[in-house]
């Protein structure tokens, strides 16, 4: 309970600096109490409920996408040391590339629109997944996958039932990190490649250097990801602490 | 698996690579992907060397590394002291915990028109996001070092009346550093992204810019050089990198 007394405590201070770097910085910035009756104004608007619902949507493709495809090819990664020696530093160097380089690429071989969207989080999405997930089984104990062997258990049998248990908290720990770089991978996706979305009105809002509306959306983006991320590490949290 | 495989690793993963650029080699030049989408790699090599050596883009190429240099310094030097203050406050830590671990979905370089305003047009603000991007990642690592610490080698230190100068340095810092240096390397790179991505939103120079003015004008050639040019850079400050935490690792387990 404390806890959440402190959170919200630093959130109230968080607002208080804003607001004094607002009104010391008259142009560039607007106050809190602005950004939210502009966020009002938003929800109240027909035309806006549409763009977060596409974004929602291109998000959840995304999310799908990057940890299924992440988890099928870090899980048998990890299990054959010989394929993670190999794959580790490729996925690492992909990992860690200014994704947003490659827009143009994604832009002329999907189009303006959703496809583009959903490849642009997918690929920031999927190998922070496929990599913790391939170390996570890498790191489980040798004796669980001997025991797996005696029991004669098929792969598929032994991935569901020995080795994705004993990985969990780990795998967890890297949708938490995939959550974010997808949410991060849509947006800019959306910022450059679309018409549509979150993403849209920001890069919108940067043109007509509206800072009300710019920032009521990355507000409201922030604050999605909060509690996105603040339920996958109560789950992280749970599921150590199982352990 | 014997120890003997995985020494071949290095020339089996080379072998992947190869073959993949092979492949789209191919499938460029045998016409199943389109030449408007993507031009073949030997074609972005040879444009790569056109481009290096005219004197075209050197003024670009610099003004994005000096950026990320920059912004990489200011990252580790703030990220490492911010995380050995809030270390030292366990309640603020707690506090903040939710937003460290949400920092990085948040498109913190749509605020570069804000800082455009406040630090004015040029190099500064693409720096200031740089920053931005670079820096949590080092407070984070630096949390996690500082955590990781064994208690045994604080407790020796404090037999052995080591000053708490002398315990920072000699002690905690060394058992930190393999944790720090994954901070180190994450920050390099999200420098680069924090760096590049406000280069394609506004700015009026850099490799960012360049991409993006050249896909605008449909100039699909210079685009994929200058694509080509940053990966290969990246990849290779990366694996600098990388090496360089194997043997602090390595070094550490023996």
């Amino acid at each position: 309970m404390r806890r959440v007394l402190d959170t919200g405590l630093l959130i109230v201070a968080l607002g208080v600096i804003w607001h004094v770097l607002a009104i010391s910085t008259s142009e560039a910035l607007v106050t809190p109490a602005e950004t939210i009756q502009r966020m009002m104004a938003q929800w109240r608007n027909p035309r806006f409920l549409p763009h977060v619902l596409e974004t929602l949507n291109a998000f959840g493709l995304s999310l799908l996408f990057s940890v299924v495809g992440g988890l099928m090819i870090g899980l048998p990664l990890g299990l054959n040391r010989l394929g993670r020696a190999v794959a580790e530093p490729i996925l690492v160097s992909i990992y860690s590339l200014p994704k947003i380089t490659l827009y143009p690429l994604i832009l002329l071989a999907f189009g303006l629109g959703m496809p583009a969207k959903v490849a642009f989080g997918t690929i920031h999405g999927i190998f922070p997944v496929a990599l913790f997930a391939m170390n996570a089984v890498a790191n489980v104990a040798p004796v669980y996958l001997r025991t797996a062997k005696v029991l004669r258990l098929s792969y598929p049998e032994a991935l569901r039932t020995v080795v994705v248990p004993a990985a969990i908290p780990e795998i967890v720990s890297g949708l938490r990190i995939g959550f974010s770089l997808t949410m991060l991978g849509v947006i800019i996706g959306e910022m450059f490649a679309s018409q549509r979305g979150l993403g849209f009105l920001l890069m919108n809002a940067i043109g007509l250097h509206d800072i009300a509306t710019m920032l009521s959306v990355i507000l409201q983006i922030t604050i999605f990801a909060v509690i996105g991320n603040t339920l996958l590490l109560w789950l992280d949290r749970k599921l150590k602490a199982k352990l | 698996m014997s120890a003997g495989h995985l020494r071949h690793a290095g020339w089996i993963r080379t072998g992947i690579v190869a073959g993949l650029v092979g492949l789209l080699e191919l499938a460029c030049r045998l016409g199943w992907l389109p030449r408007r989408t993507i031009i073949p790699p030997s074609e972005m090599v040879s444009e790569l060397v056109r481009l290096l050596l005219r004197d075209e883009y050197w003024g670009d190429i610099q003004a994005t590394l000096t950026s990320v240099a920059v912004a990489f310094g200011l990252a580790l030097i703030l990220g490492f002291a911010a995380g050995v203050v809030i270390h030292a406050l366990p309640r603020f830590r707690r506090a903040l915990d939710p937003f460290l671990a949400t920092y990085y979905a948040v498109p913190f370089f749509a605020f570069y028109p804000v800082f455009i305003v406040l630090f004015g047009i040029g190099r500064a603000p693409i720096i200031v996001v740089g920053v931005l991007f670079g820096v949590v990642a080092m407070i984070i690592a630096t949390l996690n070092g500082l955590d990781r610490i064994p208690k045994a080698l604080t407790k020796t230190a404090a037999i052995l009346h080591l000053s708490p100068l002398d315990t920072a340095l000699n002690v905690k810092l060394p058992a930190a550093l393999p944790y720090l240096f994954t901070g180190v390397k994450l920050s390099i790179a999200y420098a680069f992204i924090g760096v590049i991505a406000s280069e394609f939103i506004l700015a009026t120079d850099g490799i960012g810019y360049e991409i993006a003015y050249a896909f605008n004008n449909f100039q699909n050639g210079t685009m994929y050089a200058l694509m080509l040019f940053i990966i290969v850079l990246v990849t290779c400050v990366n694996a600098v990198f990388h090496r360089f935490e194997q043997r602090l690792i390595r070094r550490r387990s023996r």
